[in-house]
């Protein structure tokens, strides 16, 4: 028998599984945890305590739009921090924190790697570099528009 | 008429810029204008105030033009640029800019130069040729040349890379791996997605001839989840270098072997030291793992593994085409070959500058990044990411090498250089360090789980009342101590050089009075 075989075991393929099923639902389901622990060999507890420890897994939904600001250094080098504030008073909400109607979810990042192109955010996923609030604002407003 | 060939990067931050509304633009006017062009996708030049920098081929010579917005694309048109006309966003030849003629590219030779993902383009840019060496010779060999090279790791902690595969070459037979580290955690860096994005295949090179000389026939490419941009790149990369026999079971005909994996990261900053990365891939919570035993004899899998950096990896076949002495030519004392530095912060010019070790942040900051973008005076530059010191602008003349900055009590780290004007606030900064230890503190131990939680508070009560601000920094201090002293890894361990020299050199910050004020009172 080769190493390779004796020595991946299932347990290996959980966060590719984790980020498909998050990448499916926007989060990981409570209930899928158990077939989660059974597919790779590991108990829920286990299953539970690698979704925490990665920023990355939610087990709650995400609002419809995901707004993640960069509160590393390079951003806050060139205004970062008044983009950061102006996006918890615009749109009320706490670091991590989903809105109640659903509408919006609003992250914290550290780093996005466009530090050249600071201050960085992602909406949805999609990287822009050079925003300032009323940029910020103008993004959102087509967010709202689709 | 031949059609002619433009450029507009396909890199992520170029894309952030509205690279895509560009290209757009573009294709609308010359479907109006009835023209037929070929637009190539390259990675980024790393001259980023510029971007997005679009590219005419001119009778073979690329004229450059930038920052381009949508709006410009029609008088650009008119201008004649597909001629090289001239026009206020004219930047002339690309290679004749001085941000990119006082570089000395090696690492990032093709980098903006070629189609990111053509093959053939790799091949008629010298890439493959280290490769072709490296498949003549034995493993020692190799693993000669590259000690040669005097290559040090370029992840942070600068270990010599010859040492390191040496160690795994020796371990015996059986499975081995090599790991890329593509975590690229530390602010104020990117040159590993520079690189992945605009020349993926010098990655997968540098990857496959460390497999030969240390014995493995397996790779894993530890990708942050931050980096979609760079995992569609390399998924495609990998699967043509499978497809084109460079990799899989008969390395351009050569009967060797190797498998190449990408792996997906999940937002976990410690993840980027190797023992978590690991722990990672194997599908764990990404605790740090105490050393010994090291990772070259029992890495993934408990199999004796190379972790390295991407720009590492991505050193190995340029010095393997050109041979280590030629790359150690470069450089300053222990400190050999180049380093692409990553200018950030509040600078005019921020960017890619792949230069010798040796040159001083004044040259970079003022040289390369024009100063401060805001017009004020810079005030303080953090090197080397989240964990590097903080240099004040007395110390701008300290060169770049690895043994200068441990003396000066800085680091280089993965060469980041982030700057700030003089409205920053360094007593901030400092909480801002301690905050990011706390959230990214995988918790194993004390020092640095309770310690950095515990530092955010002393620098909360700093900040908000000035009397005791004595004593608190003498807490702080003993606190950051018992970091450096007591934790298991680097994020603990050097949380307290960005909170020690803020408050070394910046004391004012912190309300207190600096040392030479006290005694000239
Ligand atoms: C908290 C922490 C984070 C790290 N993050 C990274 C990273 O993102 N990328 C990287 O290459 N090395 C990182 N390192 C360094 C790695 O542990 C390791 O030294 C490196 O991958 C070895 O490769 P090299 O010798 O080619 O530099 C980190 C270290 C620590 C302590
Ligand atoms: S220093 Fe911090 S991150 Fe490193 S092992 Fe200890 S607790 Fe984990
Ligand atoms: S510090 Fe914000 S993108 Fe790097």
């Amino acid at each position: 028998m080769s190493p390779e075989n004796s020595h991946t075991p299932a347990q290996a393929a959980l966060l590719p599984a984790l980020h498909a099923m998050q990448d499916r639902h926007g989060y990981i389901p409570t209930q899928a945890i158990a077939q989660l622990a059974k597919d790779h060999n590991v108990s829920r507890a286990e299953v539970l305590g690698v979704i925490g420890f990665y920023h990355d897994f939610r087990l709650e939904p995400p609002g419809r739009t995901r707004l993640r600001i960069c509160r590393a250094e390079s951003c806050q080098a060139v205004g970062g921090e008044r983009l950061a504030e102006h996006a918890v008073e615009r749109l009320g909400l706490d670091w991590g924190a989903t809105s109640t109607d659903g509408r919006y979810t609003l992250e914290a990042a550290y780093c996005l790697g466009n530090c050249a192109c600071s201050p960085a955010i992602t909406l949805d996923g999609t990287l822009y570099g050079r925003v300032d609030p009323e940029r910020l604002d103008a993004l959102l407003a087509e967010k709202d528009e689709t | 008429m031949m059609p002619i060939t433009l450029y507009i990067p396909g890199d992520a931050a170029v894309s952030s810029v509205g690279a895509a509304a560009v290209l757009a633009a573009v294709l609308t006017e010359a479907e109006r204008l009835d023209l037929s062009l070929t637009v190539v996708r390259n990675g980024s030049r790393g001259l980023y105030w510029l971007e997005p920098l679009v590219e005419i081929d001119v009778d073979g010579v690329r004229v450059a033009y930038g920052p381009v917005t949508p709006a410009d694309v029609p008088g650009l048109f008119a201008a004649g640029w597909l001629r090289g006309g001239a026009h206020p966003l004219r930047l002339g030849p690309t290679a004749e800019i001085p941000y990119l003629q006082g570089q000395t590219r090696l690492v990032f030779e093709r980098v903006g130069v070629t189609d990111p993902l053509a093959l053939a383009d790799y091949r008629s840019h010298g890439g493959l040729a280290g490769l072709k060496k490296a498949l003549t010779l034995p493993a020692e060999a190799i693993i000669a040349e590259v000690e040669a090279s005097g290559l040090r790791g370029r992840g942070g902690a600068g270990f010599p890379t010859g040492i390191k595969w040496r160690t795994v070459h020796a371990a015996g037979a059986g499975q081995k791996y090599i790991v890329c580290n593509a975590d690229e955690g530390d602010s104020g860096t990117f040159s590993d997605r520079m690189l992945m994005e605009g020349d993926p295949y010098c990655l997968i090179e540098g990857m496959i001839i460390a497999g030969l000389a240390v014995g493995a026939d397996t790779g894993y490419i530890y990708l942050r989840s931050e980096y979609p941009d760079a995992w569609a790149v390399l998924d495609r990369a990998v699967a043509a270098a499978r497809h084109e026999g460079l990799l899989g079971a008969d390395i351009l005909g050569s009967g060797r072997r190797f498998e190449l994996h990408l792996f997906k990261g999940a937002g976990a900053y410690v993840c980027g030291e190797e023992t978590s990365l690991l722990e990672s891939i194997e599908g764990k919570r990404g605790l740090v793992r105490a050393k010994p035993p090291l990772p070259a004899l029992q890495g993934l899998f408990g199999r004796p593994t190379v972790v390295n950096n991407v720009v590492t990896l991505a050193s190995v076949p340029w010095i393997l085409a050109h041979g280590g002495d030629a790359y150690a030519s470069h450089g300053v004392g222990r400190s050999k070959g180049t380093l692409p530095f990553q200018l950030a912060g509040n600078l005019k010019h921020p960017g890619l500058v792949e230069v010798p070790f040796g040159i001083t942040l004044r040259e970079l900051l003022y040289g390369y990044g024009g100063g401060s973008a805001s017009g004020r005076p810079l005030r303080a530059v953090q090197v080397g990411g989240p964990l590097g010191a903080y240099v004040p602008v007395e110390r701008f003349d300290l060169p770049l090498d690895y043994e200068a900055f441990a003396a000066a009590g800085a680091s280089v780290g993965h060469g980041g250089i982030v700057a700030f004007d003089d409205t920053v606030d360094m007593a901030r900064m400092a909480r801002y360090a301690m905050h990011f230890c706390a959230e990214e503190s995988c918790g194993k131990c004390t020092p640095c789980r309770i310690g950095s939680q515990r530092g955010v508070e002393l620098l909360d009560g700093m900040l908000a009342q000035r009397a005791e601000r004595g004593n608190t920094a003498a807490l702080l201090r003993d606190l950051c101590q018992t970091m450096l002293e007591g934790s298991l890894c680097a994020l603990g361990g050097m949380t307290p050089y960005p909170v020690l020299s803020a408050l070394d050199h910046y004391p004012e910050d912190f309300g207190l009075v600096s040392e030479y004020e006290e005694r000239t009172e």
